[in-house]
């Protein structure tokens, strides 16, 4: 994405080429470009691009994809955290509750 | 339907970008018509809110197209995607509770790519017969995908996230964290005030409003011009400018020594920890990055504010 890059090295994105069929379908879902399409394989080609939307595994017929999916999101990840321990959540958007 | 906006569309879009009625501000779920579509005419899906819906049908003015609205409760496409109510499960469902096999004689339906984190494609097709494409991201795009034999351009996967689109989130987010923003501001007043002057509880006040303001807009505003990948850094360092100019302004130079360093110390703190919401915001923050931008940051940020407290406990009795 122009203009913006997010913390380095931390995506969990994988990809298992073995079992790639090279349909493409990561490449038409993923909206931050991360794959290519060589030969008749997907690779992922620009990791640190990856928001870990999880549009591509869902989408992947033969499951070679995976990643830890989920919003990016400070008050989704602190309401995650306070329902876990079973205390309140914090105001917000009904968007991250 | 219409696909030209009226005054109540454009209005009903204001309000719930300032969070008023947002959460009712949808449309029923459903199968729609857009000018005279036939049996051959494309399907494109999208959300129940009413402002996706509202933007969609006007990028399609002029044409036949069907637009199968599904049940988001009122979620935009990206948002619900990521919840799983733009899904697999609604998308099949809807299919069948609009009869859309009879509408309609081919099995082709076209996406929205944000859509894509809650739908799986094969899925769908195994279920429902139909077969998806995501066409674009943005619904304004949508006439050049039509007009192009149904091409997905480059442009059209590439998201973005420019000047105004950070502008027009603002507002809701500051109306979310207005109340939190009070209540920390009338507390701080009252601290002040009663452990000092009331001249003190204002300025306090104000210095606590300003580094709020400062995260929540000033922030996300100047996101990709402010040093650093992480978004409390970036907070930060507004909030630095921030402390900087209300020492200028409001006779810093008067304050006491312990008062000032935790004015440097808090300030900042509270401009990062807004900014550092503003990942919620934004299109290209993933989980594992803010989770560790958190893990970070907010022990960071605790630590300035007990250690800003303990100055100003301890300058009273110094």
């Amino acid at each position: 994405m122009q203009g913006f890059r997010y913390l380095k090295s931390v995506a969990t994105l994988k990809l298992d080429q073995a079992v790639c069929i090279g349909c493409g379908r990561c490449l038409e879902v993923c909206p931050h470009q991360v794959f290519s399409l060589t030969g008749r394989k997907a690779a992922i080609t620009d990791l640190d691009a990856c928001m870990e939307c999880g549009a591509c595994a869902l989408n992947c017929p033969v499951k070679a994809i995976a990643v830890d999916s989920g919003v990016g999101c400070a008050t989704g990840l602190i309401n995650e955290w306070l329902q876990d321990r079973k205390l309140v959540k914090v105001g917000g958007g009904s968007c991250c509750s | 339907m219409s696909t030209e906006l009226t005054f109540a569309d454009r209005l009903g879009a204001c309000k719930a970008r300032w969070g008023i009625g947002r959460m009712s501000f949808i449309v029923p779920p459903g199968l729609y018509a857009i000018g005279n579509p036939g049996p051959a005419d494309q399907v494109v899906v999208t959300a129940n809110y009413k402002m996706s819906y509202d933007i969609v049908r006007r990028a399609l003015a002029g044409r036949n197209v069907w637009l199968l609205v599904l049940e988001t409760y009122g979620i935009n496409v990206w948002c619900a995607a990521g919840k799983g109510t733009f899904g697999t499960d609604e998308l099949v469902r809807r299919i069948a509770a609009s009869g859309l096999a009879r509408v309609v004689n081919h099995r082709r339906l076209l996406l929205p790519i944000l859509g894509a984190p809650g739908v799986s494609a094969h899925k769908v097709a195994r279920r429902s017969g139909f077969n998806i494409s995501y066409a674009a991201i943005r619904a304004d795009d949508l006439p050049e995908y039509l007009d192009n034999g149904m091409v997905t351009t480059p442009d059209m996967r590439a998201l973005t996230f420019t000047f105004y689109e950070r502008l027009v989130l603002i507002p809701v987010e500051l109306v979310l964290a207005l109340k939190s923003i009070a209540l920390g501001g009338f507390g701080i007043f009252l601290l002040f005030y009663i452990s000092s002057t009331p001249m003190a509880g204002l300025t306090a006040f104000l210095a606590w409003f300003g580094a709020s303001l400062t995260g929540n807009i000033v922030g996300p505003l100047l996101l990709p011009w402010l040093p650093g990948r992480s978004f409390a850094v970036k907070g930060a360092v507004v909030g630095v400018v921030w402390v900087v100019l209300f020492y200028l302004l409001a006779g810093g130079s008067g304050w006491n020594f312990w008062a000032t360093v935790a004015a440097f110390l808090v300030l900042p703190a509270v401009s990062a920890f807004f900014t550092l919401n503003f990942t919620g915001c934004s299109p290209y923050t993933s989980r594992s990055g803010v989770k560790k931008e958190m893990a970070i940051a907010l022990p960071s940020m605790g630590g300035a504010i007990v250690m800003g407290l303990l100055m100003l406990l301890a300058s009273r009795f110094l």
